[in-house]
């Protein structure tokens, strides 16, 4: 959330009056993407944006704590939890792709 | 073929730069150099992958300037409208508008046709005359038609034989086709060659029908003419079709001979080596190419899909370009509104970490399709991608369909999430 410009900033910007607070602007650095990030975004096309409850039965992820996730990963990998399609999705990620993964969706909110 | 697109494209370009010198003060009205700091990104198309990659971009970086073109100012989804056809859900589910991509995250999305790009100006053409100026152009346009691959079909005769293949009122010229067809009637659907937008979908529809005629129509007999030797998910499919629906649904493919080669309206009659076969109600699923825009643009090659770097999506052909969706070429993909918002997100990331001088972050595609062979049956393929030697490919081991001979609890949890995958994905790309 850090990276993203002031919410008040952003519609400065989208009324034209840039010139007002061009430091505020400025000030706001964008943050590279973390492997984690790029891959937990793809994670939302089911879980719901950010990771949150869409009132459906897919669970959702955002906070799980970090630790829970990734052996929750790891089991749906070595196949000791069942699951649908889980399986069939971590199996394309190394372990280490996996603690990024599970890091970054701990720093969502629930 | 191929001669007659390039002539149109020379044609378009030059109209486009002529635009550019006419129009130039209008362009600064829509998306002003001076808002941006060289950060302007110009989408055509507000499907599954340009309305991603809009939400995408601002999420990421919401200083950036994001300009969305689409025509229409709702979009009906192709993912569920077969089960509109079953009379599961109604248009009002599968229609989604841009009001928090507007209001939430600030994109400028106007309602007008993109006619022309001129990639070396960096502008984009619109159909009311207005020239935008981009610094990065995201192009998502998704499919086009080849209507004279089979004789006697055309685009007026799609308005007999509806392809329903672009959700919206073909979709609800079929259903009323579908309701309307006299008890014990026959339906057919002539499917399409590979490349196609959603591979299952053909063979979900005729189970979505079946669903249907089970219920309204229970004589009725469903058949499938097909120019493939298989299909997607083939054996679930006609696993799920004997339990659930007996014989209503005969499936004939290319080394049947059931590849159609022409179709008489009058008498509704197709032939193929493998029949004359009439029928009451007639699917036309035609062959596809990449959306109009990406050949004016000049951004297809001779398969008639657009080839892109498989990190960024970035055209091979025009710098700054980038085409994501069905009208890309991502290796082994599918052409899926799941891939399409997969590749937007990889898109958006490359494009704010470019316009910021930052770090691509490695990339992952995943796809996930679900479909339903009946209301509480549903079965599923998924595919997790990475970029070797220059080609989207599965990554061994991962991936694959839903268990043959699954129990009828599996099949329900898998319909369920099916409608839950689809409250999701639109929420992730219109609604949050």
């Amino acid at each position: 959330m850090l990276k993203r410009i002031p919410a008040f900033a952003a519609s400065v910007l989208l009324a034209g009056n840039l010139s007002l607070l061009p430091s505020l602007a400025s000030a706001e650095q964008v943050q590279a993407i973390s492997m984690g990030e790029a891959f937990a975004t793809t994670c939302f096309q089911c879980h719901g944006p950010e990771g949150q409850h869409t009132g459906g039965t897919i669970p959702p992820l955002a906070g799980y704590p970090r630790d829970l996730m990734l052996q929750q990963l790891k089991d749906f990998k070595s196949g000791k939890r069942p699951s649908t399609i889980m399986d069939r999705h971590v199996k394309g990620y190394s372990d280490a792709e996996l603690e990024a993964i599970a890091d970054y969706l701990a720093t969502l909110k629930p | 073929m191929q001669k007659l697109q390039r002539r149109t494209l020379v044609k378009a370009l030059a109209a486009a730069g002529i635009a550019s010198s006419t129009f130039g003060l209008q362009a600064c009205s829509s998306n002003d150099k001076s808002q941006a700091n060289g950060k302007r990104v110009v989408i055509i198309g507000g499907g599954f992958g340009g309305s991603t990659v809009a939400k995408y971009i601002k999420r990421f970086d919401s200083s950036t300037q994001v300009t969305m073109i689409e025509p229409k100012k709702t979009y009906m989804t192709c993912p569920g409208s077969n089960w509109y056809l079953a009379g599961l859900v109604d248009v009002d589910y599968l229609t989604h508008d841009y009001e928090t991509l507007k209001t939430k995250h600030g994109v400028n999305v106007l309602h007008q046709m993109a006619t022309g790009v001129d990639a070396v100006a960096k502008t984009v053409t619109l159909d009311n005359g207005e020239v935008l100026e981009y610094d990065r152009l995201v192009v998502s346009p998704g499919i086009d038609f080849i209507y004279d691959a089979i004789e006697g079909y055309s685009e007026e005769v799609a308005e007999i034989f509806p392809h329903a293949w672009k959700a919206g009122p073909q979709t609800e010229l079929l259903a009323k086709q579908i309701q309307e067809m006299p008890q014990g009637g026959r339906f057919l659907m002539v499917a399409p060659p590979n490349p196609y937008r959603c591979s299952p979908g053909p063979y979900e529809r005729v189970s979505m029908i079946a669903e249907y005629f089970k219920k309204h129509n229970p004589t009725a007999t469903i058949m499938v003419l097909d120019p493939k030797t298989k299909f997607s998910k083939q054996a679930l499919f006609g696993e799920g079709w004997r339990d659930v629906y007996g014989q209503m649904i005969e499936w004939y493919g290319s080394q049947d001979g059931a590849t159609v080669t022409k179709i008489d309206v009058a008498s509704k009659t197709v032939y193929s080596d493998f029949d004359e076969v009439s029928a009451d109600v007639i699917n036309v699923i035609p062959a596809q190419k990449a959306g109009k825009i990406a050949f004016t643009a000049g951004l297809t090659d001779d398969s008639g899909w657009c080839p892109v770097d498989q990190d960024t999506f970035e055209s091979k052909i025009h710098k700054d370009v980038f085409v994501v969706g069905d009208a890309c070429i991502a290796g082994a993909m599918p052409k899926s509104g799941h891939s399409a918002s997969s590749q937007g997100k990889m898109c958006a990331a490359a494009i704010v970490s470019s316009l910021n001088n930052l770090p691509m972050p490695p990339t992952r595609n995943v796809n996930t399709c679900y479909s339903l062979v009946a209301e509480d049956y549903g079965i599923s393929v998924v595919g997790v991608y990475e970029n070797k030697d220059g080609r989207l490919s599965g990554i061994p081991g991962a991936g694959g369909v839903s268990k043959a001979g699954a129990s009828l609890q599996e099949r329900k949890m898998e319909a369920d999430y099916a409608r839950s995958w689809y409250q999701s994905i639109t929420k992730d790309i219109w609604h949050s």
